[in-house]
């Protein structure tokens, strides 16, 4: 079985449209709605998602045959926090500012649902390489969905996209405001809803195809 | 042969051999790496306190920087007390103590700032800062503040520099009666010598910055008002 075969592929690909963890299997939500506000966090976050699915995929799966299925929840518990953990020491000692940037999504990485999920669905399954590309593909599912809301609310919200002022002056002189709504939890929530239904419409046309 | 992953004594070997292993491994990593952060700590605190003074400091340059602009010094009353213990990396202990510190600056061009360190809360969790006054004791030269988990894009705009933070800058602390009344009240509605606009949607981090400078500020009122 190469590298890079259909299913493996298909391990990859999958999670960014039709199996997509935010959109069709609605995990990891509670941190879609938290980070979604400006688009450079959201981008930090969903990257460090993909780092830390992808290797506590890994490892798990490396682990597979010995854990204990009665306490195999516990082990990927403890695996996953220790990963962060790990990870967050390294970046303080050695990024100071990205880890000031992360130092509120560490904590919701540890509890993103997404990670459990990969981890007793997939991982405790399949071998290494396989989990690995697994992680990475629901990390990047993950990702872009942050960064589309991301994108809508930071525009609509500020008038901003990365902190840079886009809308022009000219149209606030012009009695243009920003849309509040869009920078609290709600709008996120809509967003995500829009991205859902955008998802389905686009499956079932998928479906009558066939 | 296959292993019996349902023993209950493998269970337990299990468990005890991992806990013990993650344990070592957290205080390897954590021990190894403590010096480095704590010195990453102590240069972003004084990165901050430049900041109120509107000086960009990098790494390599902050410690030199900060030897030659700030010194540190305890405001005893309204005196001021040369400090010579270890730098201090957060001042809320100092201010619930009642040591209150106060740098005193010496720009390039020759002119003295006074910086106080505020501390407070905000919506979700601790807030602080560095406010920089000029040698009248009451108009604000800069100002910087930073928080630990407001939410980005909204309670997180009070560390920004450009929007927030600038309008300090024709801000006065005391007020004609040499009261300390600089604070920050809903946005739209600030007017006048000691009001700043807070943040719109970010009503409860706003009030926490207001609420943290009168009460850190308020610490400094005899010093202030010793012209």
């Amino acid at each position: 079985m190469g590298l890079f075969s259909k299913e493996n592929r298909e391990v990859l690909c999958n999670p960014l449209g039709s199996n997509n963890p935010v959109a069709v299997q609605v995990l990891g939500i509670c941190s879609a709605l938290a980070v979604t506000a400006q688009l450079e966090p959201a981008i930090v976050m969903g990257l460090s998602v993909t780092v830390i699915v992808a290797m506590a995929n890994v490892i798990i799966s490396l682990l597979r045959k010995t854990v204990p299925n009665r306490i195999r929840i516990i082990v990927q518990l403890v695996v996953v926090a220790a990963l962060v953990t790990i990870v967050s020491q390294i970046l303080k000692a050695f990024a100071y500012d990205v880890s000031v940037q992360l130092s509120v999504y560490i904590g919701l990485i540890i509890t993103n649902c997404i990670l459990m999920g990969r981890l007793e669905a997939f991982a405790m399954q399949n071998g290494p390489w396989e989990s690995f590309l697994d992680g990475i593909g629901n990390g990047l599912g993950y990702a872009w969905v942050l960064i589309v809301v991301a994108f809508f609310r930071e525009l609509f919200g500020s008038g901003t996209l990365f902190g840079m002022q886009v809308i022009p002056q000219g149209l606030y002189d012009a009695g243009y405001i920003n849309c509040g709504i869009m920078l609290t939890p709600v709008a996120a929530l809509v967003l995500v809803g829009c991205i859902i239904w955008f998802m389905n419409a686009r499956a079932e046309k998928a479906e009558k195809k066939k | 042969m296959k292993l019996n992953t349902n023993n209950n004594v493998y269970i337990l070997v299990y468990a005890s051999v991992m806990v013990i292993i993650v344990a070592f491994l957290l205080a390897f990593v954590s021990s190894s790496l403590k010096e480095t952060q704590d010195n990453n700590v102590r240069k972003d605190v004084k990165k901050q306190i430049l900041s109120a003074l509107n000086i960009e400091a990098t790494d390599a340059t902050v410690d030199g920087i900060y030897e030659k602009v700030v010194k540190d010094n305890l405001a005893n009353g309204a005196e001021l007390t040369e400090y010579t213990e270890d730098f201090k990396t957060s001042y809320n202990g100092e201010i619930k103590a009642g040591k209150f510190h106060v740098f005193v600056a010496t720009l390039d061009n020759g002119e003295t700032k006074y910086v106080f360190p505020v501390y407070g809360a905000g919506l979700w969790g601790p807030i602080w800062g560095y406010v920089a006054v000029n040698d009248d004791k009451t108009s604000v030269y800069g100002v910087s503040f930073n928080h630990e988990s407001e939410t980005a894009g909204l309670g997180g705009e009070i560390t920004n520099k450009e929007k927030f933070q600038a309008q300090f800058k024709t801000k006065k602390v005391l007020d004609e009666n040499g009261e300390v009344k600089l604070t920050v009240i809903k946005n739209g509605t600030a007017n006048g010598d000691n009001e700043c606009d807070g943040v719109a949607g970010a009503t409860l981090t706003s009030k926490g910055v207001g609420e943290m400078l009168l009460k850190c500020l308020g610490n400094y009122k005899e010093f202030l008002n010793v012209k």
